[in-house]
C-alpha cells in the first residue's frame, strides 16, 4: 500500500490545537521550575527611562500614575515595583494615584513590597492619593489643583495636612511624571502633562501598546519607554534586583521559540500540501 | 499548599477559566459569569463612593446647589431607556461632546499631529542616526502616500504607496510580536501564581 503523499505535513496541519496549548503550558512551567537565568540586556528605551529618574534631584517629588487592573498586572506590576524601588533608592518622593477603579489594591501591594525593601514609610516618603474617576478630566485637573482634585488621600487623611503634599500643587511641582499604563490614559498624560505642561515624562506600557508609543520617544515627548514584562525585567536588571519580570524571562524566551517553530512548521506544511494555492485559487 | 482561602478561590477560578482551552464547559461559564457580576457590582460601588457621593450628595449636603446641574444632566442620560424620552438624553450628550471636543482637539493636534510632523521633518541626526532619520521620513511619506485615495495609486504615487504598504507590514509584524509577548506574559504570571502562591513549589517573590 503506497504511503499518502505529504502525509507528515497533512498530519501537522490536522493536529488538534489542544496539543499546542499543552506544549505552551509545559514550555511556560518548566523554565519557572528549573530557571537557567538567561541574560537580560537593557534596551536603550529602558535605559533612558532609568536615566531620567537618575537625573531627578534627591528629595524631589515625582508624580506616578499607575493605571492598570488585575488583567494586565502581569506586565505592569513588576514594572511598578522596580520603578518605585528606584525612586525610593534615589530618595525621591512619589505622589501616587490611579485612574482605574480596581487599581488601588494593586498599588498598595506594589507599595508594600517596594517600601519594605527600601525602608520607606507612608507620608514621610510617599503619598498614595487613591483612585479618581474621570480619566482625561483628572489629568487636566492635575495641571491645575491637585489638592482640590484629591481633598483626601487613599487612607482618608486631608491632603492639605500632609507635609509632602504642601509642595504638590500642580504638574509644575513635579520634575518628572511617571505613567505606567495599560490603556489610552497614557495618551492623556502625553497630550496634557508632557505636551501642554511640558513636563518630562517616562512611560511604562503593556507590550501590546509599546509600538504605538515609539513615535513619542522619537519626538522627545517621552524620555523613556518600558514595554511589557520584558521591559520590567530590563529595569530590574538595571536596578540589580530580581523580581517577577526577570523570573519570567526564561519562560518567555522558551515560549517565543516554540511559537516561532510552530509558525515555521505551519507555513512549511501549508506550502508542502499546496494549501496556499488552494486558498488563493479557491479550489478544493 | 497555601492556607489562604482567597488564594484557593483565585486558583480554582483560574483553573475553571483554563478549562476552556479543552472545550467550553459549565465550570468556565460559572467563572465567566461570576467575573462579570462581581466586576459590575464592584464598579457600581466604586463609582457611587468615588463620583456620586463626593460630587453630588456631599456637595448638596454642604449647600453647594450648583451640583444639581451635573446631576440633572446625568439623570437626563437615563432618558435613553425609554423611547418617548430618549430625545432628551441628547442634551446631556451634546454638552459632553462639546466639552470633550474642546479639551481634546487642541491637545490632540499639539501632541499627536504637530509634534509628530515636526519630528518626522527634523534635520537628520549625525552619523548612523541619519539612516534612522531617513527611514522615519521615508516611512512617514510613503504611508501618507498609501492613505491618499483621491488619486489612483499609479506611477510614482503607486510606487510610494507600495513602499508604504511594506512599512505598514513591518509595523504590524512588530505589533503582533509584542502582542504575542504580552499574552505569554499573562500566562507566565498565572503560572507563577499557581505554582508559587497556591502550590508553593516556586521560590517566593
Amino acid at each position: 500500500m503506497a504511503a499518502e503523499p505529504n502525509g507528515f505535513w497533512r498530519r501537522v496541519l490536522a493536529i488538534d490545537r489542544r496539543w499546542i496549548f499543552v506544549l505552551i503550558g509545559v514550555g511556560t512551567a518548566l523554565p519557572l521550575l528549573f530557571p537557567v537565568n538567561l541574560p537580560v540586556t537593557p534596551s536603550p528605551r529602558v535605559q533612558a527611562a532609568y536615566n531620567a529618574i537618575e537625573a531627578v534631584p534627591e528629595g524631589s517629588l515625582v508624580l506616578m500614575s499607575l493605571d492598570y487592573e488585575p488583567d494586565i498586572m502581569a506586565e505592569l506590576q513588576p514594572m511598578s515595583i522596580a520603578v518605585l524601588r528606584h525612586c525610593f533608592r534615589r530618595h525621591l518622593k512619589p505622589i501616587i494615584l490611579t485612574l482605574y477603579p480596581a487599581g488601588p489594591r494593586l498599588v498598595e501591594m506594589a507599595l508594600a513590597i517596594a517600601s519594605e525593601a527600601e525602608g520607606k514609610r507612608n507620608y514621610d516618603d510617599y503619598v498614595f492619593l487613591g483612585y479618581k474617576s474621570g480619566n482625561q478630566a483628572v489629568v487636566l485637573g492635575l495641571g491645575e489643583n491637585i489638592k482640590g482634585l484629591f481633598p483626601r488621600d487613599f487612607y482618608g487623611a486631608a491632603t492639605d495636612t500632609i507635609s509632602l503634599m504642601k509642595r504638590a500643587n500642580s504638574f509644575a511641582d513635579f520634575p518628572l511624571l511617571i505613567n505606567l499604563s495599560g490603556s489610552t490614559i497614557a495618551d492623556y498624560y502625553i497630550r496634557i502633562g508632557a505636551s501642554r505642561y511640558h513636563r518630562p515624562m517616562i512611560l511604562g506600557a503593556t507590550a501590546v501598546m509599546a509600538t504605538d508609543y515609539y513615535p513619542y520617544l522619537s519626538s522627545g515627548q517621552i524620555l523613556g519607554l518600558i514595554g511589557g514584562m520584558k521591559g520590567a525585567a530590563e529595569y530590574e536588571r538595571l536596578m540589580g534586583i530580581v523580581g517577577d519580570g526577570r523570573r519570567g524571562m526564561d519562560a518567555q524566551s522558551l515560549v517565543h521559540l516554540i511559537v516561532v517553530i510552530l509558525v515555521l512548521l505551519g507555513n512549511a506544511a501549508l506550502f508542502a500540501t499546496g494549501g496556499l494555492k488552494r486558498r488563493v485559487g479557491g479550489g478544493a | 499548599m497555601s492556607h489562604d482561602v482567597g488564594t484557593w478561590i483565585a486558583a480554582i477560578l483560574t483553573l475553571c477559566v483554563f478549562s476552556f482551552l479543552y472545550r467550553d464547559n459549565p465550570l468556565y461559564r460559572f467563572a465567566e459569569h461570576l467575573f462579570v457580576g462581581a466586576s459590575a457590582g464592584y464598579l457600581l460601588a466604586v463609582q457611587y463612593q468615588n463620583v456620586l457621593r463626593p460630587n453630588v450628595i456631599e456637595k448638596l449636603q454642604r449647600g453647594q446647589f450648583l451640583a444639581i446641574i451635573p446631576l440633572v444632566l446625568g439623570i437626563l442620560i437615563l432618558g435613553r431607556a425609554w423611547e418617548r424620552t430618549s430625545g432628551i438624553a441628547r442634551w446631556s450628550l451634546a454638552f459632553y461632546v462639546g466639552i470633550y471636543s474642546g479639551i481634546a482637539v487642541p491637545s490632540y493636534l499639539q501632541a499627536q499631529i504637530f509634534a509628530q510632523v515636526a519630528d518626522a521633518l527634523k534635520p537628520f541626526a549625525p552619523g548612523w542616526g541619519a539612516v534612522s532619520s531617513a527611514l522615519v521620513l521615508l516611512g512617514f511619506l510613503s504611508v501618507l502616500a498609501y492613505f491618499f485615495f483621491s488619486a489612483p495609486h499609479k506611477g510614482v504615487h503607486g510606487i510610494a504607496a507600495r513602499l508604504g504598504i511594506w512599512f505598514l507590514m513591518v509595523a504590524f509584524g512588530a505589533s503582533f510580536g509584542y502582542t504575542v509577548m504580552a499574552r505569554v506574559s499573562l500566562l507566565i504570571a498565572r503560572m507563577q501564581f499557581l505554582m508559587r502562591d497556591w502550590i508553593g513549589i516556586l521560590p517566593g517573590a
